[in-house]
């Protein structure tokens, strides 16, 4: 796990690089370090507080590839007034950072066991680096396959990445989406249901979730009656993170706060609040 | 060569029969062949068939005005389709298309009524898997439903 930032309370100018549309609703921003440098380390499924000037923060996941800090990169949906302002920014444009934050995927301890990597909508973001690192060190896992569903095709993010990803030898991906016009040739339906496709062995596996609660509690059902452990399954949650830090209190989920305890973690460890509503 | 009872005994639907009852289901089932783009059936037909999918791709799709079909749900290899057999007027509501090479084995319903009423094992085994089969549907549709990437 990288070491925290130094200064964790003050936003570092970023510069806006690229922004990319992934869907109608949903931007990928690459940022680099207003005053150069070489960026910070991350590791798979810590996010960071993005600070758009005069409007407010928000955690955003980060999407990009941890072996490549140079370039931060977040995908973020504009939902309020914040996330609205940093979709609208333009390349050039400058916006604060804190972090990173929050624990990781366990990616280290997946090795020697097969990977499902399992996404809804917008949850593919944080899930992104861990796919990136698991493919970079392809050799240290058994199979490896990523489940990914959307509400239509046109939600799908990445899209073109997914289909690189589809074309190799040694990564299985399955992609459904809730419903579809007639052009559309993949599954329909909803993300447990693919599970039965997943090549893996259930008593060394690794599950890596991340989506609506809806899904994720389907999810999980699925892969206990596939006989996972309940120690190897996680899960990202997503709470009203504000500081990062552990210290205001929003983003507390019974005895843990998601910021700092989380957004990660192994279900069993998590299971009685995963359960319970208006915590 | 795969017979259609064989062809049972090998589908997760089936999974656990008795081969007495699998003989008498092996019965009513014929081995059928789609296209990619054929019809399995069209809403408003006679329900007079229940799939089971044994290789291929299957959609279930609603026709809308000025929109065309719209699919709801992708079936392949494994599942079952056919879940109106038991309402009356038993009569497709939606339209089922192979979306590629399609094999299945259809099993012929009035046959296999006519065999649950002289058997009420055979019914009850039957049901059991019908109503787990549609307790999954129901899961599918709510969460569907639910719209829960909005």
């Amino acid at each position: 796990m990288p070491n925290p930032p130094a200064e964790p309370m003050l936003p570092r100018p970023y510069r806006v690089l690229k922004v990319g549309r992934e869907t109608g609703d949903t931007f990928t921003l690459t940022l680099a370090a207003a005053a150069g440098g070489a960026g910070f380390s991350f590791a798979p499924g810590q996010f960071n507080m993005l600070y758009a000037f005069g409007v407010g923060e928000a955690p955003i996941s980060i999407s990009g590839d941890p072996e490549r800090p140079e370039n931060l990169v977040h995908t973020v949906r504009a939902v309020g007034a914040v996330t609205r302002a940093i979709c609208g920014l333009k390349k050039g444009e400058v916006l604060g950072v804190r972090g990173p934050y929050g624990a990781a995927w366990p990616v280290a301890a997946a090795a020697g066991q097969d990977v499902l990597v399992i996404a809804g909508g917008l949850g593919l973001a944080p899930l992104r680096p861990a796919v990136y690192h698991l493919l970079a060190h392809r050799p240290d896992y058994g199979n490896l396959e990523l489940i990914y569903g959307a509400r239509t095709p046109e939600d799908l993010l990445y899209r073109k990445e997914l289909e690189g990803w589809r074309g190799r030898f040694d990564f299985r991906v399955h992609v459904t989406v809730d419903a579809a016009r007639g052009e559309w040739r993949g599954n329909v339906g909803v993300v447990p249901n693919l599970i039965s496709r997943a090549r893996f062995d259930a008593a060394n596996t690794l599950a890596l979730i991340c989506g609506p609660g809806v899904m994720m509690r389907f999810t999980v059902q699925e892969l206990l009656g596939h006989g996972l452990k309940m120690e190897n399954i996680y899960v990202s949650m997503e709470r009203n993170m504000k500081c990062g830090l552990g210290l205001c209190g929003h983003c507390q989920l019974g005895p843990f706060f998601v910021c700092k305890d989380g957004p990660v973690f192994r279900y069993d460890l998590l299971k009685d609040w995963f359960l319970t509503r208006e915590v | 060569m795969e017979t259609p009872e064989s062809s049972l005994t090998t589908h997760p639907f089936f999974q656990g029969m008795t081969p007495r009852h699998l003989s008498m289901v092996g019965e009513c089932a014929s081995r059928v062949n789609f296209q990619a783009g054929q019809f399995l059936f069209r809403e408003q037909e006679e329900a007079a068939q229940f799939y089971l999918i044994n290789h291929g791709q299957v959609a279930v799709e609603v026709f809308r005005a000025r929109r065309g079909p719209i699919t709801l749900q992708t079936l392949g290899e494994g599942k079952a389709l056919g879940w109106f057999w038991f309402d009356k007027p038993y009569h497709w509501h939606y339209d089922a298309r192979a979306l590629q090479l399609t094999r299945a084995t259809a099993l012929d319903v009035k046959a296999l009524m006519y065999k649950c009423e002289q058997d009420y094992e055979l019914g009850y085994a039957l049901m059991k898997r019908y109503a787990q089969m549609l307790a999954v549907q129901f899961r599918v549709v709510a969460m569907q439903i639910a719209d829960m990437y909005g």
